[in-house]
This record gives structure tokens, sequence and C-alpha cells, in this order.
């Protein structure tokens, strides 16, 4: 009886193994030879989910969670915005090579790194002291486990990641805020770089503009 | 009983070298951008494989912290990406050599 059970779960395990790798492999493939980038981030979700459901498959409950709402709910849709705000979403061609030769050193340096992976890992796949930084079968369940861990142990690499986020934020801030290009860099840049950078580039005068308009529009409604 | 470790590193491997081909292979900076974190998603995997492989709570931790430096980078890099873009429609990844000194 607990045999068959045994089998039964086993044969549910490498059925679910079997399908969310076959998720993952695909949506990866998908991800690269897709000549469309909202086709890449879809098929990105793809994998996504497949590695969340390869992280319930081995007890790691709260990362299964994380990673669909941070991954999934927020990267690619991060990356889906800035395809539509840039209007990028036009079809590559794929057939041109950018540099001759390329194409095949590319996939023969990811089957050389594949091997290694793989044959250097066969003999021993994880070795090493066991349950170092705490058990992972814990008292309580996985999340109770893993913030146990964080705040205690990991305490101060959980602090810093805080510095490391308000990091990001201001950098981000300051690299997509519009400045208006002074006139002595336009002069290294060729005519249609000069075109075009005066074409994207907001003149100078429009953060001044601002506050006109609603004026305007109190007015049109008055 | 769950699967064995190998059959999830293996997998990790596949991920990981395909997304180092796209990276190699791509010229769109955001296609080139989402081949990291498949990358990325690759290490995770295989993190949470030695965490049930070695009974370590440890390998999940670094999956958190991991998750949290990606999130970052993203943000950073599309940051650069849409200032990149915006002076500069349609650049891709050759056309970054005008960052050159």
């Amino acid at each position: 009886m607990t045999t068959a059970l045994l089998l039964a779960a086993s044969k549910v395990d490498v059925a679910v193994f079997v399908v969310s790798a076959a998720a993952v492999l695909i949506g990866a493939l998908g991800v690269i030879v897709s000549r469309n980038p909202v086709h890449s981030a879809l098929m990105l979700v793809m994998t996504l989910f497949g590695v969340a459901v390869l992280f319930l498959a081995q007890e790691a409950h709260f990362l299964a969670a994380v990673q669909v709402i941070v991954y999934a709910g927020a990267i690619v849709v991060l990356f889906l915005f800035v395809i539509m705000l840039l209007g990028v979403d036009r079809i590559e061609n794929l057939a041109e090579e950018p540099l001759r030769g390329q194409r095949p050193a590319a996939v023969v340096l990811g089957l050389v790194a594949l091997a290694q992976l793989v044959f250097l890992g066969g003999a021993q796949w994880a070795t090493g002291a066991e349950a170092v930084a705490g058990s992972s079968a814990g008292p309580g369940s996985n999340v109770e486990t893993l913030a146990r861990v964080l705040f205690t142990r990991y305490l101060y690499a959980f602090e810093l990641t805080s510095v490391l986020l308000v990091i990001a934020v201001v950098g981000a801030v300051l690299l997509a805020k519009r400045q208006p290009l002074p006139a002595n860099n336009l002069e290294g840049l060729s005519q249609d770089d000069r075109t075009s950078a005066a074409g994207s580039g907001s003149p100078p005068h429009s953060d001044e503009g601002l506050p006109e308009e609603p004026a305007t529009t109190a007015e049109a409604h008055s | 009983m769950s699967l064995g470790g190998e059959w999830y590193l293996t997998l990790a491997a596949a991920l990981f070298s395909i997304g180092a081909v796209g990276l190699l292979v791509r010229r769109n900076v955001l296609v080139m951008f989402m081949c990291v974190e498949l990358m990325l998603n690759a290490v995770n995997l295989s993190f949470v494989t030695f965490s049930r492989m070695l009974g370590d709570i440890g390998g999940q931790a670094v999956v958190f912290f991991v998750l949290v430096v990606a999130a970052a980078e993203v943000v950073v890099g599309l940051g650069i990406i849409v200032a990149v873009t915006r002076r500069r429609s349609g650049a891709t990844a050759d056309d970054l050599k005008m960052l050159h000194g």
C-alpha cells in the first residue's frame, strides 16, 4: 500500500517535472528565437512560471510565490512597458548576421558550456556539509524557516538589499529624467545624429511651459 | 518521493546555456536583457535544488537575494535603455559603440 502510494507520488513528481521542464525549455528557446520582443517577453513569462512550479516541487513555497509575483508580475511587466513605451516592438530581421560566423560560434560555445556544467558536475552533484545555515526542514513552514534565517544569519545582507534598492530607484529616476542637451554636446555628432537628438530630446523650455497648460484648460472650462 | 536533484541541475544547466547563447546571438538590447534573466533563473533553480539536496535553507536565502539584485538590475538597465533609445531610436547593441570615450 505504502509502496503503491510512493510509486504514485513519484509518477506525479515525474509528470510535474517533465511538464514544467518542457515549459521552461520551450519558453527559453522562444525567448531567443522570437523576432518580436513582445513575444520574447511572453515566452519569458512561460519560463518563469515553469521555474516557479519547479520551486514548488522542491518545497520552496515562498520562493515560488515570490517568483510569480516579482518576476512574472513586476519584471516582465516592466519589460513590456519599456517595449511599448519606446515603440521598439518592430520585427527584428534574424536572417542578417551581425558578425560573420557569430551564430555558429555562439551555439558551439553554448554547447561547450552545457557540457562543462553537466560533465564536471556529473560525478558528484552536491558535496559539502549538510544544513550549515540551518535545516530547510526546520520547525514550522518553509516561510517561517526562511524568515528565521533571513532575519538572523543574513540580517546584514538583508539590510544592505534595502540600500541597494534605494540606490537603484534613485539611479533609475536620474537615468530616465529628460535632460536638455547642451548645445556644445552636439558638435561631435554627425548630421543625422544631430537631427535625431534634436527630435527626441525636448527643448529646454518645455518644463517651463508646463505650468501654462492648466491655465489654458481652466480658461477653456470657464 | 521527489525526483533526484540531478534532473533539476541538468535542466538548470540547459537553461543557463540557452540564455548564454541568446545573449551572444541577439542584438536587441531588451532581448539580451531577457536572456540575462534566463541565466539568473537557471542559477536560482540550481540554488534551490542544492538547498533541497543538502537540507540547507541557505540556498533559498541566496535565491531571495538574487531576486532583489535582479530587480534592481532590471530597473537600472531599463533606465539606461530608455536613456539611450531616447537619444537614438532603434539602437541595437552594436550601435552602443557610440558610448566609447
